[in-house]
């Protein structure tokens, strides 16, 4: 067993320093309250992380489901070799949600209280149920993973033989959870700027969730090549580049419809504050994307699809969060800007989450068809922070 | 019969006295510079805006079908049939989607405490469960906060309207809003002069999400059927695959 080396790299460093702020904010926010913590106050009673660590991060584990129901459901054997990568991101995308949960409740020690105390008509309990089967089944449908890698052949088989079940709950729970997300703000009508309040929020949710994780593969795949040397397999690429084409013009057209028979649409054309962060949203999440993706030399393209992926999660990200925020800043008369803290304790939670799925890449079974394969010259990102169990394997 | 608060502006003579008396039966701090604080906020339930020699008062609009409860994952908010919308902390997790989801920003945070909740005006359930009237009604030495059956009080408010045209707009805030509230306000000027929105929804704000969470229960055997029966579909590939390879090895052994 060879321990390895622990050097210093720029990346490691970056690592460790927001760590160590982390360490500090979350301090401040169990023991001075969030108040102290953050610049949420009586007018922005949801910020940031609901914003970007709840809202954003279960949407960035869309590619979980999205992918799952195309190769267990529909079949698309051609897809397999990718699953497992977005499956990874899928369950770590809902531990670190309920994780930045922890941050954000007042009453952290209460979370379990929707298990007892039950109100069917409130869509945050429909939320906490959705989290809480969906994170079991992300564990069960991650399971095979870690019994492969410990040999566990019994309990592989029988993890296996209900796979169907786990995969069927799973896009059940997710369409269910992605959607209702939307939902939450359905009883906002006067509250929620126009050019997001929609009775068709829970169809724009969803429908950008599988935008988002189709685009979350790409850019997963992009990444793993880069930083695992792993073979860039492009020709999937390409192929859920089409797919992602076809997902945003109907999300687009569908904004369109929407919009139009709102009467709302002229407003996108009259400058204002929301009309800014509207427009914005829109080239990022639907316009550049579309656009480049319909010229067939960048479709066909490892950078012009990578390119086109992170445009599309920008953009949804801009969505989530003027949904959020820009979206209520006029109705509750105030502007919000998240305090430091906030963004440490978020950016904490992204660090982990890259670092996380760079562990497990390393050492457990993810790219199972490559076991053989030699790591390329490149250096994997995160070898700094392996834990030297099975280094020498 | 469900109980409300008829406030009617060109009674008041913005003595202040019902921010006292609300702060006495809640227990909450007040002095000269609490009470010329003219917002709602965790350590002040209610508050009289003042506008000229026109008056206004601000407090929980106790909905009769009210967003907070609607939305709280845990029960903590509950409408009770005497017209309190009431809260228990003991059953919150703190998501405060109630404060996000209150069309008129009612519910305060705590944010300086370790352990906080959300605090607003209840209504004075407690008084209202013992037949008593609220702390800001006993108190109104003019009778502009006045207390009693809402039913009543929307047939007073309509007839000092209908008898005295022009002291009053014609509009009782409160009658249909967001599908009505326990509090009734009247007012010679414009609502939106005191910030309350003249534009909202004639609709229980609850509906919006129920006509939508209510299939949910339907939803679920339709998709999980659609799902599995997609699966059984295109895995036929493999049953047709194996019955055929089991055929040719019949056949190979039969030579």
């Amino acid at each position: 067993m060879t321990i390895p080396r622990v050097r210093f790299t720029f990346w490691k460093a970056i690592f460790l320093f927001i760590m160590a702020a982390g360490v500090y904010c979350t301090y401040l926010r169990f023991f001075r309250g969030l108040g102290a913590a953050t610049h949420l106050s009586d007018q922005f009673p949801w910020g940031l992380w609901i914003g970007f660590d709840v809202m954003c991060g279960v949407m960035l584990a869309a590619g979980g489901f999205t992918l799952t129901a195309a190769v267990e459901i529909f079949n698309i054997e051609r897809f397999h070799s990718i699953v497992r990568p977005t499956i990874l991101t899928a369950f770590l995308g809902y531990l670190l949600v309920c994780a930045a949960l922890m941050y954000d409740l007042g009453l952290p020690w209460n979370i379990w209280h929707p298990l007892i105390m039950r109100n069917p008509h409130s869509v945050m309990f429909e939320v906490a149920y959705c989290v809480m089967f969906y994170t079991t089944v992300l564990a069960l449908e991650f399971s095979p993973i870690v019994l492969e890698h410990f040999k566990l052949k019994r309990t592989l088989q029988v993890v296996r033989s209900l796979m169907v079940v786990f995969v069927i709950l799973g896009v059940l729970l997710s369409t269910l959870h992605q959607s209702s997300l939307g939902t939450l703000y359905l009883i906002m009508p006067n509250k929620l700027h126009p050019f997001w309040w929609s009775p068709l929020l829970p169809v724009f949710f969803f429908l950008s969730a599988i935008a988002v994780g189709l685009a979350m593969t790409i850019f997963e795949s992009s990444m793993s090549s880069k930083y695992f040397g792993r073979e860039l397999e492009l020709p999937i690429l390409r192929e859920l580049g089409r797919v992602l084409v076809v997902v945003l013009a109907l999300y687009g057209i569908l904004k369109l419809e929407d919009l139009y028979h709102r009467g709302v649409l002229k407003l996108a054309f009259v400058a204002g504050y929301e009309q800014r962060f509207f427009v914005l949203e829109m080239v990022l999440s639907v316009i550049a994307p579309l656009g480049l993706l319909l010229i067939p030399k960048v479709r066909e393209s490892a950078q012009g699809l990578y390119l086109a992926a992170v445009l599309t999660l920008l953009g949804f990200v801009t969505n989530r969060l003027n949904v959020t925020i820009t979206g209520v800043e006029n109705a509750v008369g105030g502007r919000y800007t998240p305090k430091w803290t906030e963004v440490v304790i978020t950016a904490m939670f992204v660090a982990l989450g890259f670092a996380i799925f760079g562990l497990a890449a390393k050492y457990l079974p993810i790219f199972p068809e490559e076991k053989a394969h030699i790591p390329a010259l490149r250096e994997p990102a995160f070898e700094e922070f392996a834990v030297p169990v099975h280094a020498g394997d | 019969m469900s109980k409300g608060i008829l406030y009617d502006a060109t009674m008041c003579i913005g003595c202040k006295q019902c921010e006292q008396a609300c702060a006495t039966e809640n227990g909450l701090p007040y002095d000269d510079k609490i009470a010329a604080q003219e917002v709602t906020s965790a350590h002040k339930y209610t508050t009289v805006l003042v506008k000229d020699d026109k008056f206004m008062r601000r407090l929980c609009m106790n909905c009769d079908d009210p967003a907070c409860a609607s939305v709280c994952p845990v029960g903590a908010m509950k409408k009770t049939a005497l017209g309190p919308v009431t809260y228990d902390k003991s059953r919150c997790m703190g998501c405060r989607y109630c404060m996000a989801a209150c069309v008129f920003s009612v519910p305060k945070y705590e944010w300086d405490k370790a352990v906080p909740g959300v605090r607003k005006c209840i209504m004075c359930s407690k008084r209202v469960i013992a037949g008593k009237p609220t702390a800001c009604a006993e108190i109104c030495p003019t009778g502009a906060t006045k207390f009693g059956d809402r039913d009543e009080l929307l047939e007073e408010a309509k007839k000092r309207m209908h008898d005295n045209p022009g002291n009053y707009l014609p509009h009782i805030f409160g009658e249909t809003e967001v599908g009505g509230t326990s509090v009734m306000l009247l007012s010679s000027i414009p609502f939106n002069q005191f910030g309350y929105r003249t534009d909202l929804t004639e609709r229980a704000l609850p509906m919006y999400t129920y006509q939508v969470l209510s299939r949910i229960p339907d939803f679920v055997p339709l998709f999980g059927t659609m799902l599995g029966g997609i699966y059984w579909i295109t895995h036929r590939r493999e049953d047709v695959a194996e019955a055929e390879a089991e055929e040719k090895r019949q056949k190979g052994g039969g030579r």
